[in-house]
């Protein structure tokens, strides 16, 4: 037992280490949705009436195009260099070190777009009593969101121009989140109870971390052959 | 147990020859049954006493959208089924339910959307059920996409069996998470279509569409399975002797 979380905890270090040692790669996703989330008041008004409004959709969709961009690196250069394919030769559970590899991808890109979410928020004239419900539910959403990502740039490993194809697989997929995450967003603007949507968000990252892992195995061990 | 019948029903050549005899079994009766329907439907039901005419479309409405969610279920559990037993012939009947299944849900969509003009006042309303049913048609299209991308056969049927599985998980989920979203956003003012309990002139045809969309639909299956066994077994010599006879 001891060698599986260890196995884990190594892949976990390895993934942080290379990310900080390209810190770039790290950043494309945040500034993507820095941008996204300026270009609407931009389109559509500067009143922050109207802006407080569509914040929760301005938000959510940013977030979910912005995951859609660093999902794409998850496996990109592990398949490439072989890695991969020595996690499913190792003897341990490929099912389990995907589920690490999910977790750092989660680390890297999930909780730096929560922790980021208050600015663009901010920009969007949201009140500062807000941010915390915010972080929150951007939190949550992205674990069920890096999750289902996993599988779908699992089933995409090795296809030409997979970008396009890994949104047409993971966007109809990720209605629920985004329903929910939107939902969860506005209650905290209104300063509701946001009780309810984020149950949800919380059953479907479960849902995720119960499933995900070994659909993502599966797609990955499909994708090597 | 005996599984040789499993086994057989797995062989190529015998499901080839199978689906050739079920074929005409299932389009006349499919046929006959689309006919009296439209017949029962277009001719004998009496008009609503609220929509007049037009909820005559319902018989080509609700058999569709049925079908696109069964034809769904279908492709998931043939892929299930190639998935566990790698039995190709599965592979093959999930291959050849994904584009049936996806244009009964177009036909789903456009009837819903005619409904709505008259009925509505508009063609698309973000009504729960025609906004699930657009996301269906995505996930087909997804499946689709990734079953044309991968050029490797064997793989693209694996990967996309994977898919059509997590994709019936996401289903049900999808579906009821859309109709919640509309409910907070709106109170239900559209009718309901079928709520108000329906009589038996308007219901009778209504079954008998079902019966004849779904023989249609699996007919549909077996002549495209047909065809997808050809291709994929284009090197055996049972494929030689089929076509030169």
């Amino acid at each position: 037992m001891s060698g599986t979380w260890r196995a884990a905890r190594w892949v976990i270090e390895r993934d942080l280490r290379l990310a900080f040692r390209n810190r770039g790669q790290l950043l494309h996703p945040l500034l993507f949705f820095a941008i996204v989330t300026t270009l609407f008041p931009l389109a559509l008004t500067p009143e922050p009436s109207r802006l407080r409004d569509v914040a929760p959709a301005v938000l959510w969709v940013g977030a979910l195009l912005s995951s859609l961009l660093a999902i794409e690196f998850l496996y990109r250069e592990d398949a490439q260099d072989g890695t991969l394919e020595q996690f499913a030769l190792s003897g341990r559970s490929l099912t389990w070190l995907l589920f690490a590899k999910t977790a750092s991808h989660w680390l890297l890109a999930g909780l730096p777009l929560a922790l980021m979410s208050p600015v663009a928020a901010y920009g969007l004239a949201v009140p500062p009593a807000a941010m915390p419900g915010i972080v929150a539910s951007v939190a949550l959403g992205t674990i069920a969101l890096s999750l289902l990502g996993a599988v779908s740039a699992g089933l995409t490993i090795g296809v030409r121009r997979g970008g396009a194809l890994l949104s047409l697989l993971t966007l109809p997929l990720a209605v629920p989140l985004l329903i929910f995450g939107a939902q969860a967003t506005a209650r905290a603007i209104e300063g509701g109870n946001m009780a309810a949507p984020m149950y949800f968000l919380g059953a479907f990252a479960v849902l995720g971390v119960t499933l995900a892992p070994l659909a993502a195995a599966a797609a990955v061990r499909i994708s090597l052959e | 147990m005996d599984w040789t019948w499993l086994h057989r029903f797995g062989s190529p050549p015998h499901l080839y020859g199978l689906a050739g005899t079920l074929v005409p079994w299932l389009a006349w009766p499919a046929a006959l049954a689309i006919a009296a329907g439209l017949y029962g439907g277009l001719v004998l039901a009496p008009p609503d006493y609220q929509q007049g005419d037009g909820f005559r479309i319902i018989y080509v409405h609700a058999p569709s959208a049925w079908l696109s969610l069964m034809a769904y279920t279908w492709m998931a559990v043939a892929a299930g089924i190639g998935l566990i037993w790698r039995m190709k012939v599965a592979h093959a009947v999930a291959a050849s339910c994904a584009p049936v299944g996806a244009w009964f849900t177009v036909a789903a969509l456009c009837t819903g959307m005619l409904w709505g003009k008259p009925m509505w006042g508009t063609y698309w309303a973000w009504d729960p059920r025609l906004t699930a049913e657009l996301v269906l048609l995505f996930l087909y299209l997804g499946y689709l996409g990734l079953r044309s991308a991968i050029e490797d056969p064997q793989r693209a049927d694996r990967a996309s069996a994977v898919l059509a599985v997590v994709g019936v998980v996401n289903v049900p989920i999808v579906r009821y998470s859309v109709e919640w979203w509309n409910s907070i956003h709106q109170a239900p003012s559209v009718m309901k279509f079928g709520k108000p309990s329906i009589s038996w002139p308007m219901l009778t045809p209504l079954l008998i569409m079902f019966v004849g969309f779904t023989l249609l639909f699996v007919a549909l299956v077996l002549v495209r399975v047909r065809g997808e066994i050809l291709r994929r077994e284009r090197q055996a010599r049972w494929v030689a002797e089929v076509v030169t006879v």
